[in-house]
């Protein structure tokens, strides 16, 4: 028998501090790799504006597009495509002519507020805590009662998203016509099958589940009740699948817009019947 | 038998220190039954609260390599090879070894409107589907080992005890405003005086729950969104009010 000292109950409250044994950090730091990989890229490629349209591919960064370049953007989407047309003058000269800081932003802010994400980035990057078990960043904690109380407003970020997810089905389904004939693309099954995540991802948001049917406590007072019941039901199932759907398409988004990219530059040959 | 060997935090409250045990480990053993074997054959008075020794009475939560775990329901061999550390639990005030004194969860417990039912039908009776109480029964399965208050960091690192109830009690609170005889209202409370705020929503409670209990997903989220519907949402606040609470 031999012995140690150490702190109450060998409990160490410094940072990361833990008796785990297992590899612990591995969680978040490919969290953290991943939300950088993929936001990055995403958010280089809404500033960069360039390659976003292949006809008829239109890329999921820049959709729906509000106004468009008019000129001076290599693969920019065309200008009868945009909503108003062509970026205005005052539009300021130090930001580019990119149709992704518009509706697009609502994604950004549908996954930022996202409950599972706020899991995700809390342990990766604010270490709060890093892993269960393992001592958090020995700061003023407030939770989301101060500063981070904007989370409470996951909901709206929702209708934004349920407002994108419409354009970016029609999106999948413009895709099977170019110049007015139909066909199907490489790059077709890619937008049907990003609107097809992103619907899982969205349906499953505990928001989305919360007012179909979760803030109901009798589900079978009445007939309308029985059906918010059944909603209810296949959300949950989307809903316990949230992380899976939400990094499916996340990595979709991303892996449209490439393709579409290549297309768009010239680099890969679209396989389709047209 | 293979022997392995542990290290267990022996003390109380004013210190104590990592002691070094071997133990000769039978097949199909679990956690507890080395501690039982430590206190037969080197120290009996090492102190350990146990009970049923089925993974249903809650009483030998402990921290086993770091993560809080029934030591009754963690097997020998799930544990990597290398020397087995166990501790007591962080959240709350050690008594003695591995004996913690969990009494300010029944404090908190006796802070909750208790179920209030509707009246009783013609019959004299109360009646409510299946259906309505599968999300509620959930939350029934709950043993009170209290693992997840002890993984939860805004008790465990920040010491929060005073903002935050805990997720064994957003559950409890949950499995009430989610009843559907119960008539009591208490998001504001939910809000205000248990703290639903204070969850970030790192899901560690539900992680360690030994009854696998959606603590996250299926009670303290929804109770969020009960209180946005309550205090953040407009549109949710003006719609109640046309058209009633629904």
């Amino acid at each position: 028998m031999s012995t140690s000292s150490t702190a109450i109950g060998g409990h160490q409250d410094t940072f990361a501090a833990t008796l785990r044994s297992d590899r612990w950090w591995l969680g978040p730091t490919l969290t953290a790799a991943g939300l950088i990989a993929f936001f990055g890229y995403l958010t280089i490629r809404v500033f960069y504006a360039q390659y976003v349209w292949a006809d008829p591919y239109m890329s999921p960064v820049v959709s729906p597009p509000l106004f468009t370049p008019a000129a001076g953007y290599k693969g920019a989407v065309p200008v009868n495509h945009a909503w108003l047309g062509a970026f205005p003058a005052w539009w300021p000269s130090f930001l580019p002519k990119s149709p992704g800081f518009f509706f697009p932003v609502l994604a950004i802010m549908f996954r930022a507020t996202c409950y599972y994400y706020r899991k995700a980035y809390y342990r990766a990057f604010a270490a709060s805590p890093p892993a269960c078990g393992v001592r958090g960043v020995p700061l003023k904690y407030r939770g989301e009662t101060a500063l981070l109380i904007f989370q409470n407003l996951h909901r709206y970020a929702l209708y934004g998203a349920l407002f994108l997810l419409v354009f970016l089905w029609w999106d999948g389904l413009a895709a099977f016509f170019k110049n007015g004939r139909f066909g199907i693309g490489v790059g077709t099954i890619l937008l049907l099958m990003n609107a097809f995540l992103l619907s899982c991802y969205t349906f499953g948001c505990h928001s989305w589940r919360h007012l179909i049917g979760g803030k109901l406590d009798c589900f079978s007072c009445d007939a309308q009740s029985r059906t918010r019941l059944g909603v209810w039901k296949k959300s949950t199932w989307f809903n316990v699948r949230h992380m899976q759907f939400a990094w499916l398409s996340l990595g979709w988004v991303a892996l449209t817009d490439f393709y579409i990219s290549m297309v768009s530059m010239g680099y890969i040959k679209d396989l389709n019947t047209w | 038998m293979a022997e392995r060997t542990f290290k267990i935090w022996r003390g109380n409250k004013d210190g104590g220190e990592f002691v070094e045990y071997k133990v000769d480990v039978g097949p199909g053993w679990v956690v507890l039954d080395c501690i039982h074997r430590i206190q037969m054959q080197h120290s009996t008075d090492l102190a350990c609260r146990w009970n049923c020794k089925a993974g249903k009475c809650g009483s030998c939560s402990m921290e086993i390599n770091g993560k809080p775990r029934l030591g009754c329901m963690t097997r020998m061999n799930s544990l990597p090879e290398g020397t087995i550390t166990v501790q007591p639990l962080k959240t709350f005030p050690v008594i003695k070894d591995l004996v913690t004194d969990v009494s300010w969860n029944f404090e908190q417990n006796k802070r909750i409107a208790p179920f209030k039912p509707r009246p009783r039908d013609a019959d004299g009776h109360h009646r409510m589907k299946q259906e309505d109480v599968d999300r509620v029964q959930e939350f029934r399965k709950c043993i009170e080992c209290f693992l997840c208050q002890d993984v939860c960091h805004v008790l465990r690192d920040h010491k929060a005890h005073d903002k935050f109830v805990g997720p064994r009690f957003m559950i409890r609170l949950a499995s009430l405003e989610m009843h559907p005889l119960d008539t009591d209202d208490r998001v504001e409370k939910i809000r205000k005086e248990f703290g639903s705020g204070w969850c970030n929503i790192t899901r560690c409670c539900t992680e360690v729950c030994p009854e696998h209990i959606g603590i996250t997903d299926n009670g303290i989220i929804p109770l969020k969104e009960r209180v946005v519907d309550r205090f953040y949402d407009p549109v949710a606040w003006f719609l109640g009010k046309v058209f009633g609470k629904k």
